[in-house]
């Protein structure tokens, strides 16, 4: 008996709302029988009556409703149907939520659940990664889970935080990732970065739904070149956890940072720049990254596949990383 | 009613000497930023406010309604805080002018982006719903300019859907910034747009305050016995600036002609006489005791301590991560 990463959050949900009568869930198609684009939420509209609730089509106003809910004293989780059309509510998020902390010394308990990532023939609207968007601002905590027990104890966590938190749910994990159960003797807090794999080579620091990329890359490298690359998953971009990268980094000696988003900025420049001006000792070699083109995420899942880092990219970076 | 109309009067006369003294002190530059004025809404904002309960309701005033401010039950110590960026005072100095609320009473801290509060006070409101409450209801000022946002569309729409207990009040103060009405919608009236997203419409001329005091009356108790949304527009004229800033020559001088005799504090001091509600020499009482309240509180405002950057807490969420 197996779980998925869409069963691990469902889970994370059900027991939220039973653990806490503050918290509900709002969203499009989110209740009745139909449970969400994603069939997240089915079947929790009939256990918690009325704490599953429909909204129009208007993500300005679904965060907005649920600023305003958080602040009458709820604990709202919003699934936007696509982090793309998540963009919609950037300006509810980074200019209402996340600035209240600082501004009025009440924070906002709003978890923002967002299915983020490229599906094959999902183009250019429904495939974007977000996280370097939300995460510039600041007031807000940003989570991409990549593991079924990551996905669990994460969204339970982003729900005790008080402050607005953004949850980025890969949707080719939701189906694809399986494991035994959710439960993880020793779940890891909010902060910290894991190391999946050790190694002693070069360090590939990744998040989300690249992380099995490059763990597919590091076996293979592994098996044909004898090459130990160490993985580290970040969980949380937002805190970054510096500490970890740089330990490992200094063991290492290089550095390959991994994302599926965009190339300009984002958390992959964040990594690469927090080394350079902290570890640029611990450096054998200029750190690179690899992230997607520079284009929409195009619909045809050949130009697609080629769009987004893919192991055998992440092997070749690591070649390459490893002869300077 | 006279107790309802002395309380709402009393606020008008405190606004209007509190926005006097504003004014005096931006030319004297002695104010932060831009200083905005609510000469011509005081009826609106005052008729509103004085019909809600601290403790129960939810009040959303916006830029021009320190009138509504006082008879929600504020001093004006708070608003000369909110501009002199004092640390005893709600935003301490990290918000300012019009931007401060007590968003644990009721009073939401309104962000600058126009229709943004209207899904946030929605979800006050929700939020009330949820925990069982009843009775309660939420007011929302708008103006001509903030109908035309995508924002206000998407807050009302879902107001409309969840049939909550909210008044929103439109001011049409003829101008939207410079823009005149003309140009920033093509409806007859901005009633039709209340009509169009469900709600019931009512009309007043905001410049008559026994016209304003009876309309917010019956809206403000349709929507508190279970009638659904209300939507109030009420017709004025902005009597100065956008800000200080602003000597709004764009506002034709037949226009200015014909408000003249229409200034809300004229209109409302004869009337107060003309019911026997109050005297000359009352009117003449509370004047001097608003002039004097206002000195005071400025007063008080300017000798409070302003923050000091070397001891402000500068986190930006309440969960503080090791590092970001």
């Amino acid at each position: 008996m197996s779980v998925t990463y869409i069963d691990a959050i469902h889970q994370a949900m059900a027991e939220l709302m039973e653990e806490d009568s503050k918290v509900f869930l709002y969203g499009e198609d989110v209740s009745g029988v139909f449970g969400g684009a994603f069939k997240a939420t089915k079947g929790l509209a009939e256990r918690f009556p009325g704490r599953v609730r429909n909204a129009p089509i208007a993500e300005d106003a679904i965060m907005g409703l649920a600023i305003g809910a958080a602040i009458g004293g709820m604990k709202p989780i919003v699934e936007m149907q696509f982090a793309d059309f998540g963009i919609l509510a950037l300006n509810q998020m980074c200019n209402n939520a996340a600035a209240h902390y600082f501004r009025t010394g009440v924070p906002v308990n709003v978890t923002l659940r967002m299915p983020c990532g490229g599906t094959p023939g999902g183009g250019p609207y429904h495939s974007q990664m977000v996280e370097t968007l939300f995460a510039h601002f600041p007031g807000v905590h940003v989570f991409a889970p990549a593991t079924v027990a990551d996905a669990y104890y994460m969204l339970k966590q982003a729900v005790a935080i008080p402050d607005p938190v953004v949850f980025l749910e890969h949707k080719y994990l939701y189906r694809w990732l399986k494991a035994d159960t959710w439960l993880d003797p020793a779940p890891l807090p909010i902060g910290r970065a894991r190391i999946v794999r050790p190694g002693r080579h070069a360090t590939v620091v990744t998040y989300s739904a690249m992380v099995p990329e490059a763990l597919k890359a590091a076996e293979e490298l592994s098996a044909t070149s004898g090459y130990h690359i160490e993985v580290v998953d970040l969980r949380t971009v937002k805190p970054i956890d510096t500490d970890t990268i740089l330990a490992s980094v200094a063991r290492t000696g290089r550095l390959l940072v991994v994302s599926e988003d965009f190339p300009w900025g984002g958390v992959a420049a964040e990594v690469v720049a927090r080394v350079a001006s902290e570890g640029l000792h611990l450096l054998d070699a200029p750190p690179l990254r690899l992230s997607s083109k520079e284009s929409p995420v195009p619909y045809h899942p050949d130009l697609w596949k080629a769009h987004r880092p893919h192991s055998e990219d992440i092997a070749a970076a690591v070649r390459y990383l490893i002869t300077l | 009613m006279k107790e309802t109309a002395v309380k709402a009067y009393r606020a008008m006369e405190m606004a209007r000497a509190f926005d006097t003294k504003l004014s005096a002190l931006y030319k004297a530059g002695k104010m932060y930023g831009g200083v905005f004025l609510g000469r011509g809404h005081e009826a609106v904002a005052a008729c509103e406010a004085v019909f809600l309960n601290k403790g129960q309701d939810v009040y959303n005033p916006f830029i021009r309604e320190q009138a509504g401010r006082c008879a929600w039950g504020e001093s004006v110590l708070e608003s000369a805080r909110s501009y002199l960026g004092s640390t005893s005072g709600c935003m301490r100095g990290r918000d300012g002018n019009i931007h401060w609320g007590k968003p644990a009473e009721g009073m939401p801290a309104p962000i600058s982006h126009l229709g943004a509060m209207v899904s946030v006070v929605a979800g006050m409101i929700m939020a009330k719903r949820m925990q069982g409450h009843s009775g309660m209801v939420g007011v929302l000022n708008i103006g001509d300019g903030t109908t035309s946002v995508g924002a206000t569309h998407e807050g009302c729409n879902v107001v409309a859907v969840e049939q909550l207990p909210i008044v929103i009040v439109v001011t049409n103060n003829q101008f939207a910034y410079s823009t005149p009405n003309s140009q920033e919608f093509a409806c007859k009236s901005l009633t039709d747009r209340g009509r169009g997203y469900g709600f019931t419409t009512h009309e007043c001329d905001g410049t008559d305050f026994v016209q304003t005091l009876t309309t917010m009356q019956r809206a403000i108790t349709a929507a508190r016995n279970g009638e659904g949304p209300q939507w109030v527009v009420a017709e004025t004229l902005r009597m100065c600036g956008h800000g200080e800033h602003d000597d709004a020559t764009y506002i034709p001088a037949e226009l200015k002609a014909a408000f003249a005799e229409r200034d809300p504090l004229a209109v409302a001091r004869r009337q107060m006489v003309q019911h026997g509600w109050l005297t000359e020499a009352e009117l003449a009482a509370i004047q001097e005791e608003c002039a004097a309240e206002v000195q005071h509180c400025m007063a008080q405002a300017q000798k409070e301590p302003t923050p000091v950057p070397s001891e402000t807490d500068w986190s930006a969420t309440s969960w503080k991560p090791s590092r970001y």
